[in-house]
């Protein structure tokens, strides 16, 4: 696996902490799954019951690496304004940075993105950008200072998988050196076991686990499969064909009719 | 003074923003502010002075995809 801004993970599943029936089905769901990356967000915070004082607590017992994100950000200033915020309650260099351009599919608005990931690098952040397979864009994006790229499979919480195959594997072919990422859209763990035998380093998930009947078993689903999309991406698989080759040797077949 | 915290109107004669969140209840809380959008860091807020109509985000970890 490629390492993300110098940090080697344990394994390629990045987790969502959002929408678990309980905090105590999230911390199960990590536990099982071993995945190595919780992303997190900012709201605001109440002087009364200071709610997120008390998941900050169930964050850092998880042992992970903390990825926040700018879900909900939809202009560069509001996204910028964010990732400073969240640095410095989270105290990571690591942004997840998302600037939604469309409401309907959650798509990022990518001339944003590009123009913010180019004013955070520059302020020292290491930015993890929620982009889509153009592979113009994610030129840009590199440009700008980006060392992972974060396309998505499908939009957010859709579960509709991976809808542009031959864009993800384009973009894994011209960027062979680029730590790439799976981010949002996926709904089954083969749609994870897929990505990761296109040679994708990571899948960023959230949903799919927590909407599941059984989050930590799912959790723990998606950690088996991307193991195995992860294994047969090294094993270097055969290339497919249209016609059959019998893999019994013919050689010595008894001549019976 | 008054004042928007997280949207809501409040009347408060913090100085700064530092007086206004222990006066808030968010003494010691894990939390990042701004002020009319502007990202203030957690040195300055004690040297950040208030002034009528202006509104203060307060943020804290929450769960996110």
């Amino acid at each position: 696996m490629r390492d993300f801004y110098g940090v080697t993970l344990a394994n390629g599943l990045m987790l969502g902490t959002a929408q678990y029936p309980s905090p105590a089905v999230l911390a199960e769901a990590f536990r099982r799954s071993g995945a190595s990356v919780a992303t997190v967000s900012l709201r605001r915070e109440s002087g009364g019951d200071r709610a997120g004082q008390d998941f900050w607590t169930l964050i850092r017992g998880l042992g992970v690496h903390v990825l926040p994100n700018t879900a909900g950000c939809h202009s560069v200033k509001e996204a910028v304004t964010t990732a400073h915020m969240a640095r410095e309650v989270f105290d990571t260099k690591w942004i997840k940075l998302e600037v939604i351009g469309e409401e309907d599919t959650l798509q990022p608005d990518v001339f944003g993105l590009v123009e913010a990931a180019r004013i955070l690098t520059e302020d020292g952040f290491q930015v993890f950008p929620y982009t889509t397979e153009d592979l113009v864009v994610a030129d840009r994006l590199l440009g700008a200072g980006c060392e992972v790229l974060m396309p998505w499979g499908a939009p957010i919480g859709s579960g509709l998988g991976l809808n542009n195959v031959f864009g993800l594997r384009a973009m894994r072919a011209h960027f062979p050196d680029v730590p790439l990422v799976i981010d949002a859209g996926l709904g089954l763990p083969s749609q994870a076991a897929a990505a990761m035998e296109l040679g994708y380093d990571a899948i960023l998930l959230n949903t799919a686990v927590a909407k599941a009947g059984d989050p930590a078993i799912m959790a723990e689903a998606f950690a088996t499969a991307i193991r195995a999309g992860q294994l047969a991406a090294v094993a270097d698989p055969m290339e497919p064909r249209d016609m059959a080759a019998p893999s019994t040797p013919v050689i010595g077949t008894a001549f019976l009719s | 003074m008054k004042l928007q915290l997280n949207g809501a109107r409040i009347t408060s004669e913090a100085g700064t923003l530092a007086d206004l969140l222990v006066a808030e209840g968010y003494g010691g809380a894990k939390v990042a502010t701004a002020v009319n959008g502007t990202f203030v860091p957690g040195s300055a807020r004690a040297i950040h002075t208030l002034a009528d109509g202006d509104s203060i985000e307060v943020l804290a970890p929450m769960q996110g995809g």
